[in-house]
């Protein structure tokens, strides 16, 4: 049997010894014979074109967060490279494990400075676990098979295969590798030192005041299970990161919602006054710490996670705790006894309802808040979907106000903060679930960042549910600029288009929502549609997000929504 | 809180694999994480395929955590030590070009021969002076020779070695050699 293949066919082959069934791309000069491949051997694998790279690069996110497996992406050379990047960092950035296959110029031309040759191995380096720029064939397979190792062992994250176009019409005696060997690259999926199981569990049996703080970590380990009989065992509170939404029910009595810059103000009262912390597999960035040397002030901190380098990055660890988080909390479940702590419980169910008092829902007026449609979309999904968010106002009011239950259930760009995320992410994720109800839900900004994406959810028949906050504003920046620019809002109002006609051009089904009343009936029929529906909710405009830590401030100093009807910025 | 003790200035020996771009990596690594790198020397090791560093760095005992720690999440590199409280021998080589004349040549070879520096090369207005030894050797020499009027000069940088029998891994299967400093014994980050 001749097993002679060309750099493109390797390319597929390779693919699908990984067990690739999807691929997000567009073609380009520099990728050509590797598309040309694809469409001469009908390989088994559906490609997805999209309507720019990025979109690409978020799609192979949605699909990596939704379904657990590695998202590929595949670009041209120069611009579509680096059309690449933005997506590549938010990966990089929220450890979302991907493959990105770029062409580049044929090996003559490298360093040229050709049509559309670009350093993507150089500009990627920041932004990718590791990268390979390939010159000659035969390394092809070996890197191919060392990206997938890579991208998805240890901590996740994003690698990037630039493959030059004489490579990928080059042919060569393939066989798949089937060992690597990579001495320098050690994943750390062992389990944890024993002693510092042992520490953890010592500090954690002596809390009066203990706290978890779950993370994406506990998810991508898929330890939900082991978090919450670890919690139960010990009766104590768990919060969540942001990205950690979802590893924990937000309906279960010992949840405390999430942290940090917006979080629960009862949860960050919890934070501030715990004793012991345990943090599992959270980076603890400043978004949930605030200012780092404040965070926490009277606890003892016990840090799990599976990457040394988070140790003591940002704060000062007492017990650091390399390792899986499945592994983990299953050393140190035997090892915690069980326990009670009714007057650190009550202290703060009393916060939360002191919480609850301002909550913007229990003020009435009849204007339509933001926080009303998500707390509508909760009800009318009764939590069972995924939920993709943007970023900016929206995307905190959705953590804040749609109760996940499910793992898996929010996707959102955490770290790096991407506008743009949400529609081509939520195309991924429904791409790699199609059974599965998957709700954009954007601000009517980051919506038209990647708004051009419509056509790829009608192209792939894709039954996308889609809900634009549109309050006229980019709101985040205009709520920065009330609270700390005495409310000169600076390119911040925006010119919007219809976006029900905008839809409509893509023949995608649309309505408005002006009204309150409006809201629960618009949500049940976009979901009765077989198909994808788009609802733009025009809410009241000048609502802003609360609470609220200023950047560099502590938890502890958190802005409170004004107890009145006024919805501006007062206080 | 973000800081822990006082600046300092570690050696470090990493390890990493002799690949296209490591050095990229590794430098691109330094800038990007604001480690503030001093000097830095790299060539082969005694093991093919392996490339040896040796890299001084500024910082406090959690900077140097973070160095080792980031370095290592790199792929191509295997192994990193932080020798500074080891046993060692460090050395450093330059290169010193003095304009030398009839009248004070012999005084400057002889200045030389008192630090076990080497003549490598005479002209009629110049000498090359190579010089091998500890940083502060190397510095003094240099400090004299201005003196002289310096033309040119070209240092390495330092390189490093632990003394005695090698007991820690080193970069060739995938350990990574543990900083011996006592602050990173006890679980304190």
């Amino acid at each position: 049997m001749n097993k002679i293949r060309s750099g493109g066919q390797i390319i597929w082959e390779s693919l699908m010894h990984e067990g690739v069934e999807v691929v997000f791309g567009l073609p380009g000069g520099a990728i050509l014979p590797t598309y040309d491949a694809l469409a001469k051997y009908e390989y088994p694998i559906h490609h997805v074109l999209v309507t720019h790279e990025q979109g690409a690069a978020h799609m192979a996110d949605g699909y990596a967060r939704a379904t657990g497996k590695v998202g590929v992406c595949i670009a041209t050379s120069g611009p579509g490279a680096t059309n690449l990047i933005t997506g590549l960092a938010t990966a990089y950035m929220d450890s979302t494990p991907i493959v990105a296959i770029t062409g580049q110029v044929p090996t003559s031309l490298l360093g040229r400075d050709g049509f559309q040759e670009a350093d993507v191995q150089g500009i990627s380096l920041p932004v990718t676990k590791h990268n390979y720029l390939i010159t000659d064939i035969h390394d092809l397979p070996m890197a191919i098979k060392e990206a997938f190792y890579i991208a998805r062992t240890g901590r996740p994250g994003p690698v990037l295969i630039d493959v030059c176009k004489d490579v990928q019409q080059a042919e060569m005696e393939f066989e798949y590798p089937a060992t690597i060997h990579l001495p320098g690259y050690n994943p750390n999926m062992n389990a944890p030192d024993p002693q510092a199981v042992q520490r953890a569990a010592r500090l954690l049996n002596e809390a009066k005041k203990p706290v978890i703080v779950a993370g994406q970590g506990v998810s991508i380990a898929r330890a939900e299970q082991e978090l919450r009989e670890l919690a139960e065992k010990a009766q104590i509170p768990v919060a969540t990161s942001l990205l950690g939404i979802g590893t924990f029910p937000a309906t279960h009595p010992l949840s405390i919602s999430w942290g940090g810059m917006h979080g629960e103000a009862y949860c960050n009262y919890a934070l501030q006054e715990c004793d012991v912390l345990l943090a599992v597999g959270a980076r603890l960035d400043d978004r949930l710490t605030g200012a780092f040397e404040t965070f926490a002030p009277k606890a003892k901190i016990i840090h799990v996670d599976l990457d040394p380098a988070e140790m003591g990055k940002n704060l000062t660890i007492d017990t650091p705790v390399v390792g899986d988080a499945l592994l983990t909390l299953r050393a140190l479940l035997p090892l915690v006894e069980p326990n009670e702590h009714p007057a650190w419980l009550e202290q703060i169910a009393a916060w939360k309802q002191e919480t609850g008092y301002r909550d913007i829902l229990a003020q009435e007026t009849d204007e339509l808040v933001a926080p009303y449609v998500m707390r509508a979309l909760w009800h009318a999904t009764q939590g069972d979907c995924t939920v993709v968010t943007d970023v900016g106002q929206h995307q905190m009011w959705e953590a804040q106000y749609f109760h996940h239950v499910k793992r898996r259930s929010l996707l959102t760009s955490g770290g790096l903060g991407t506008m743009g995320y949400a529609l081509p992410a939520a195309i991924g994720a429904q791409v790699g679930l199609p059974d599965e109800e998957v709700w954009v839900v954007a601000g009517d900004g980051g919506f038209q960042m990647t708004m051009p994406e419509l056509s790829t959810v009608v192209q792939e028949r894709l039954p996308l549910k889609i809900a634009i906050i549109n309050n006229g504003y980019l709101g985040m920046v205009r709520q920065w600029q009330d609270v700390f620019y005495n409310k000169r809002h600076a390119g911040t109002p925006l010119f919007n288009p219809d976006f029900v006609k905008i839809a409509e051009a893509y023949g995608i089904p649309a309505r408005s929502v002006t009204a309150k009343d409006e809201v629960y009936e618009a949500i049940q029929e976009a979901q009765a549609y077989r198909g994808p529906f788009l609802l733009d909710f025009q809410v009241e405009e000048f609502t802003n997000v609360y609470p609220m830590v200023a950047p560099g401030k502590s938890n502890a100093d958190m802005i409170r929504r004004p107890l009145s009807h006024n919805l501006e910025a007062g206080e | 809180m973000t800081t822990n003790g006082s600046l300092k200035r570690h050696t470090m020996i990493a390890w990493m694999e002799d690949k296209p771009g490591v050095l990229n990596r590794v430098a691109g690594l330094f800038r990007r994480r604001n480690f503030n790198i001093e000097s830095l020397a790299v060539g082969h090791s005694e093991t093919p395929g392996i490339s040896r560093m040796t890299f001084v760095v500024r910082g406090t005992d959690r900077d140097m955590r973070q160095v080792q720690t980031q370095l290592n999440k790199l792929v191509n590199v295997t192994a990193i030590q932080d020798v500074t409280y080891e046993p060692t021998v460090v050395r450093e080589m330059a290169l010193i070009k003095v304009t030398a004349t009839n009248e004070n040549r012999a005084d400057i070879i002889q200045l030389a021969s008192i630090f076990r520096a080497s003549i490598v090369d005479v002209d009629l207005e110049s000498l090359i002076i190579q010089v091998v030894g500890p940083e502060d050797r190397v510095n003094s020499l240099i400090g004299l020779l201005q003196n002289f009027g310096i033309q040119e000069m070209v240092r390495t940088g330092r390189v490093a070695m632990v003394r005695g029998a090698r007991t820690e891994a080193a970069g060739i299967n995938g350990e990574t050699a543990v900083s011996a400093h006592p602050h990173h014994k006890n679980g304190q980050y």
